[in-house]
Parts: C-alpha cells; structure tokens; sequence
C-alpha cells in the first residue's frame, strides 16, 4: 500500500515509547489526522508549485529499529571535527557511535527518547510550538511518527567549546525506511554555540529524511547553525526549521545542501523583539536530476530588527533548483532592516530555475531590498585562465567557486567549507595550500 | 621557435588573413604592424587559440608541435603565453591562486612537482617588487576593478612569474600612460634572453623605442608584405603605409 494509506499503515508498525506520555499521543493523532486529511502536496499548492512530490508519495517506505552501522566506515563519511557528537542511524539513535564526552555545565545534549522518558514534561513546551502540524504535510507526518531526534539546551551564559554535531545517516537497503527525526535547540540567554546538522548516506540509499527542526534563541543569545545536507542523489530530504528569536539575538543559518533527489527546506524564522539579528545564508548545487527546493521565510514581527539573506544557487545538467524568499515586516515593526539576494549560475543548458522574491511590508519606515540574477559562467574568464595553463576542469571550478564565495567564505567551519568546495568545483588546487601561502606571506 | 606557413584564417566565412609567412627564432624579438584590419588581431586569436576563427589553410609549428592541434591550455603549458589587449576581470578568483594555478599546471605539464609555498611566495614578490606592485595585489580578485595600467603590469606579471618561452603581446602599450609604460616595457625588456621570444603586436610605433624589435613586418590585409629591421616601423609611422602596398604590388 503507497499513498497516504500507505504511510498511516506504518503508524501501526511504529515502536512504541515506553509509557508515552499523552500530549505525546494526542500530537500523534492530530498529525495523523492532518495529513489524512490534507494529503501529499500536490503542485496546485502554491508553496509547491515547482516541487513535484509524487515519487515520495508513490513509495513505500518502512521503519528500522537498529542503528547498526560500521564505524570505520562513517568515520570516513563524518566531518573530520572536534565537537560533541550525536549519531542517528536512519534515525535510531547510536550510543556507540555517538561521543558526548567533556560535555559539563549547564548544557545538555541528549536524544529525545531520552528526554522524554527522563522528564517528557520538561520537552512539552518546545516541542511543536513553532511547528504545528497544519505548516504542512510532512511537519503532519513527522508529528504522527514523533519517537525521536536530538535535544540540545545551552544554559544561560553558557559559551560553548566545541559545536554539537547532529549527524544523520541514512543506510542502503533492500526496502527504503523513513524517518521523522525532530530536533529541538534551546539556546538560553547570552549563550553562544554551533550546531551542525549533518545529514549523510550510502552510496544508493533512497530513503525518505522528513526532519523537522526548532530552534529557540533566547535573549542576547548567539547560535550559528550549520545545516549540511549531503545525502544520496535518490534520497528523499525533507525539512522544517524553525526559529524564534527573543531581544538582541543573533541567529546565523547556513543552509547548504548538495545531495538529494529531491530536496526541500522550509525556513521560518520569528524575529519576536528588539535588536534581533536573523542571517540566512543558503547554497544548493544540483547535478543529474536533483531537484532543490529552498523556500525562507523571515517575520519582522518587532520594530528594529534585522535580517540579512543571501542564496547562491548552482545547478548543472537537468537539475532543477527553486527559490521562494519571504520577507515579511509586519505592521508597526519600524525601523525593520531587511536584505534578499538569490544568485543562480546555471552550467548546462538544460538546468532551470524558478525563484521568486517577496516582500509584504506593512510598516512605512523600513528600509529592504530584494535582488535575483541568474546566469552562466564568463566563457571568456574560462578562456582567459586556460590561457595561463588552467585545464578547463579546473578553470570552470575555480570560476565556480568564486561564484559560491560569497557564502563560502562566511563558513567558518573549515572542513565544512572544505566539503563544500570539492563538491562544487571538483579537483582543485587543495585549499590549504592557500593557506600556507597566506601564512608564507605573513612570515 | 615559431614558423607561421602560408596561413589562412577565416571568421564567419570571411578570410582575413590570406597567407601568412613568419619565423622567429629563439631570442629574437619581432614587431607586426598594420593598420587598423590588416589582420593582427586575428593572427594574435589563431596563435592563443581563441575560438571563433577557423584556419582554412596553412601550419603553425611551435618548438617543432603543431600548434593548431594543441587545446588553449596546452599552449601555455608549452611555453607560449599571450599578453591580452583587454585581459579579462574574473571576480572572485584571486590574482595569487591563478598565479599559483597556473605555475604548478606547467610545472605538472614537465613532470615536475607542486612548488613549494615559501618558494613561490619569494618568487611572486620578486616579481611583484619589479613590475612595481605592491603585495595587497595577490589578494585582490584578478583584474577586478584594476586601472588599464595595472591590468597591464598583471599581464606582465604573470609573464615574469610563468617565464614563456614564447610571449606574445597584444597591443600591450594600448592605454598606458608613460610612467606605465616605462614599467611594463622594463617587464618586457627582462624576458629578453637567448632562448626566449617575443612576438608584439602593436598600432604605434612608440612602443618599439621602449622595447627594441630585432625584426618588425608589416601586416596589411592579411598578409606580410614587408620586413625589416626596426627602421621600418619608423618609416611607417612617417610615411603611412599606403606606399607599402603600391611597392608590393609592383
């Protein structure tokens, strides 16, 4: 059975918690009974106009209970970083492979079984207020499927040392699973910290990630958020994140995604008060069939707040990538600063894209902007650095790469730039030996 | 070194140039001018390997290969560079990365290593130092937002830095004023050994005081039709070079 009834059968399936706490079952049902009745998106929806979601529907997806994964071969798959680590096996969480060591103070990290076993009512009150289960289908069905996913809270004050490091894996195997992971941040006030969500799999793994995502920035709190998404090129990656900001916050996204068959992020971001600081920086790269979808939305809902957005889109051969920004500043929210740019190199004729920028502004004194530009590479910068030497490979990545830069070099993460930089623009000269140059050049 | 054989190059079924017959040897320097459509633009595009011009006839043979088999790329690596008229702005890509791109893909093309940072790094503010440009040019995004001058001393520099066997120079003194001038020539003039060529291209006859050609031909519609030795781009410039045909014809 596919289809909606298809899924639903899967709730059946589904492991129970041990002695699930009611608001957990009665969100459960409500998911269940919202996507019942709204179904699979289909592209009369406006929200998915340009994202065709019928080979996810069309699937039968199963549940796995075990996180049974080799570890040598994930340390090569993982981000060579030191950070406290989560693992999720098709989004079974792995003691084994996890590494939460040195981890003390006011910060816990831990998965949600965990947290709800220990003190579900402590998890009540995050869990699902900035996503109900009406954003969409899929934030539905990842209600109706809520077991686990990771929960991360940063006392107040609390300055991290290392990022916490929230990595997916997703398996081959005969039958596609899915997954419904949902992950809670809870930065306190004045905190500082990173948090990477790494999303990776076996060559060939066709599994559905439905992940939904909510962050809550408290006052004066700093969190950076790296989302990297490097899964199969026939995975399914579905996610929501959502961010509430609270006075003087200061919330960086960078929303980067490379794999997928098809992949969709949904971004809302709630500037609640004063002085808070929402920084959007996103780049997708498709090739073959890929198909990316990154739709943002950013509510002014306070007077003085700031957002800032900048996505880089690079798409080759038939992929297809789309872009839907939102800017909305809502009434009385003055003096709201709001910035959009969307740049999109296409490398093959045959690559498309359809982004469209929006501003609702109902306040009179603000000042916004909103850019898109779409084109090709310079064939004569191409011919222009052959002409030095460079093979076409090389001089196409390079140009490429420049084209990225501008997100690029706001990570701050070097081996996640790093990742990002070989995916783009293949074999280069190795970025390090920038480095040492700088460095010989300082000396 | 180079040995241009009757070669006819066309661009949209239209021939410009219509049997050319040139040959440099190794350290010697040459000078092609013409006035405007004589075809140097089109001789300098066939010889970096610039798409858009079909050759219809002839051969160019470069260190003994067939130049008009060899990719862009694989000219450079062999040694013949090209100085550009209006070299290109690639924001984004930084003028020491290309640098360094571009010396370690010749030095792969020799079977020779990377070379080492510390080594570069002395090399390149070597170069840097003579072509008068300050270190904050290595960071700088190739070309972008240079003036015409600098855009011209960078040419040179990547000259200086990737030593050609063969340089070629397209109207390099086109929108240099003369301090510039002084400059980029002095860049030219320290290229000059016994194994090393340099082909200019140029309009004015100015240049040539700067930099001393050993052999200077006239280039008009598509064709050689005189050498000589540097007097004659002195006699162009006072006579015109309406005499040169009526001679040639005769």
């Amino acid at each position: 059975m596919t289809g909606v009834q298809g899924f639903l059968d899967q709730l059946g399936a589904r492991k129970q918690l041990d002695a699930e706490p009611s608001w957990i079952a009665a969100r459960r049902q409500a998911g269940a009974a919202r996507f019942e009745a709204v179904g699979f998106p289909n592209r009369k929806n406006e929200e998915w106009k340009y994202t065709d979601v019928s080979a996810i529907a069309k699937q039968q997806f199963a549940l796995t209970d075990n996180a049974d994964f080799d570890r040598a071969q994930l340390d090569a798959m993982m981000l060579e970083i030191d950070a406290y680590r989560m693992v999720f096996v098709d989004g079974v969480f792995s003691a084994e492979l996890s590494s939460l060591e040195g981890l003390e103070g006011d910060v816990s990290v831990e998965p949600l079984s965990q947290a709800l076993a220990s003190n579900h009512e402590a998890v009540g009150g995050a869990l699902g207020r900035l996503n109900n289960v009406d954003f969409s289908a899929f934030s539905a069905l990842n209600a109706a499927f809520t077991a686990e996913g990771a929960i991360v809270r940063i006392g107040r004050r609390v300055a991290l040392d290392k990022p916490v490091y929230l990595l997916f894996v997703s398996r081959k195997q005969d039958a596609p699973v899915m997954t419904h992971p949902r992950v809670i941040i809870e930065a306190g006030s004045q905190s500082e910290a990173t948090i990477i969500e790494h999303y990776i799999g076996e060559e060939g793994a066709a599994n559905l990630t439905n992940v939904v995502s909510e962050l809550f920035v408290e006052k004066a709190a700093h969190l950076v958020h790296y989302k990297l998404q490097e899964a199969s090129t026939q995975e399914f990656h579905i996610a929501s994140v959502h961010i509430e900001q609270a006075r003087d916050s200061h919330y960086r996204s960078f929303n980067l995604n490379l794999g997928g068959s098809i992949a969709r992020n949904d971004l809302v971001a709630e500037l609640n008060d004063e002085n808070a600081v929402c920084d959007y920086y996103g780049l997708f790269f498709g090739r073959g069939r890929q198909h990316m979808d990154n739709h943002t939305k950013v509510h002014h809902n306070a007077p003085r707040t700031y957002s800032n957005e900048n996505y880089k889109g690079i798409l080759d051969d038939r992929a297809r990538g789309v872009f839907n920004g939102l800017v909305h500043i809502k009434r009385d929210a003055q003096q709201v600063r709001g910035y959009q740019n969307n740049a999109n190199l296409l490398l093959s004729d045959r690559a498309e894209i359809d982004t469209k920028p929006e501003l609702l502004i109902y306040a009179d004194d603000v000042l916004c902007s909103h850019g898109t530009t779409t084109g090709q590479l310079d064939e004569r910068a191409v011919f222009a650095m052959r002409a030095r030497g460079l093979d076409e490979a090389m001089a196409r990545g390079l140009l490429t790469l420049a084209f990225a830069g501008e997100v690029l070099d706001s990570v701050n993460e070097p081996n996640i730039a790093l990742r990002v930089e070989r995916a783009v623009a293949g074999k280069l000269p190795d970025r390090f030996n920038l480095q040492d140059l700088v460095e010989a050049q300082d000396a | 070194m180079l040995e241009i054989k009757d070669l006819h190059a066309s661009i949209d079924g239209t021939e410009i140039l219509k049997g050319i017959n040139l040959t440099i040897n190794p350290g010697e320097v040459h000078a092609i001018m013409g006035p405007n459509g004589a075809g140097k633009s089109t001789l300098s595009a066939v010889l970096a390997g610039n798409e858009g011009y079909e050759v219809t006839q002839g051969t160019i043979t470069f260190e003994g290969e067939d130049l008009l088999e060899m990719a862009v790329e694989d000219r450079a690596r062999a040694g013949l560079l090209m100085g550009f008229q209006y070299p290109v702005e690639i924001p984004g890509v930084k003028n020491v990365y290309l640098l360094k791109a571009a010396l370690n893909a010749q030095r792969e093309a020799r079977g020779e290593g990377e070379i080492p940072a510390p080594e570069f790094m002395k090399l390149v503010r070597e170069k840097l130092a003579y072509m008068k440009m300050d270190n904050s040019f290595l960071q700088r995004a190739v070309n972008e937002g240079f003036s015409g001058g600098e855009k011209k001393r960078n040419e040179i520099l990547q000259m200086l830095v990737l030593q050609p066997k063969l340089a070629l120079l397209d109207e390099i003194d086109s929108g240099l004023d003369i301090d510039a001038m002084k400059v980029v020539s002095q860049g030219v003039n320290s290229l000059r050994s016994e194994d090393r060529s340099i082909l200019m291209v140029t309009h004015y006859q100015r240049l040539l005081n700067h930099i001393e050609p050993d052999v200077v031909h006239i280039l008009m519609d598509g064709r050689v039709v005189k050498s000589g030795d540097k007097t004659l781009a002195t006699e162009v410039e006072d006579r015109g070079y309406d005499w040169l045909t009526e001679g040639s014809v005769a």
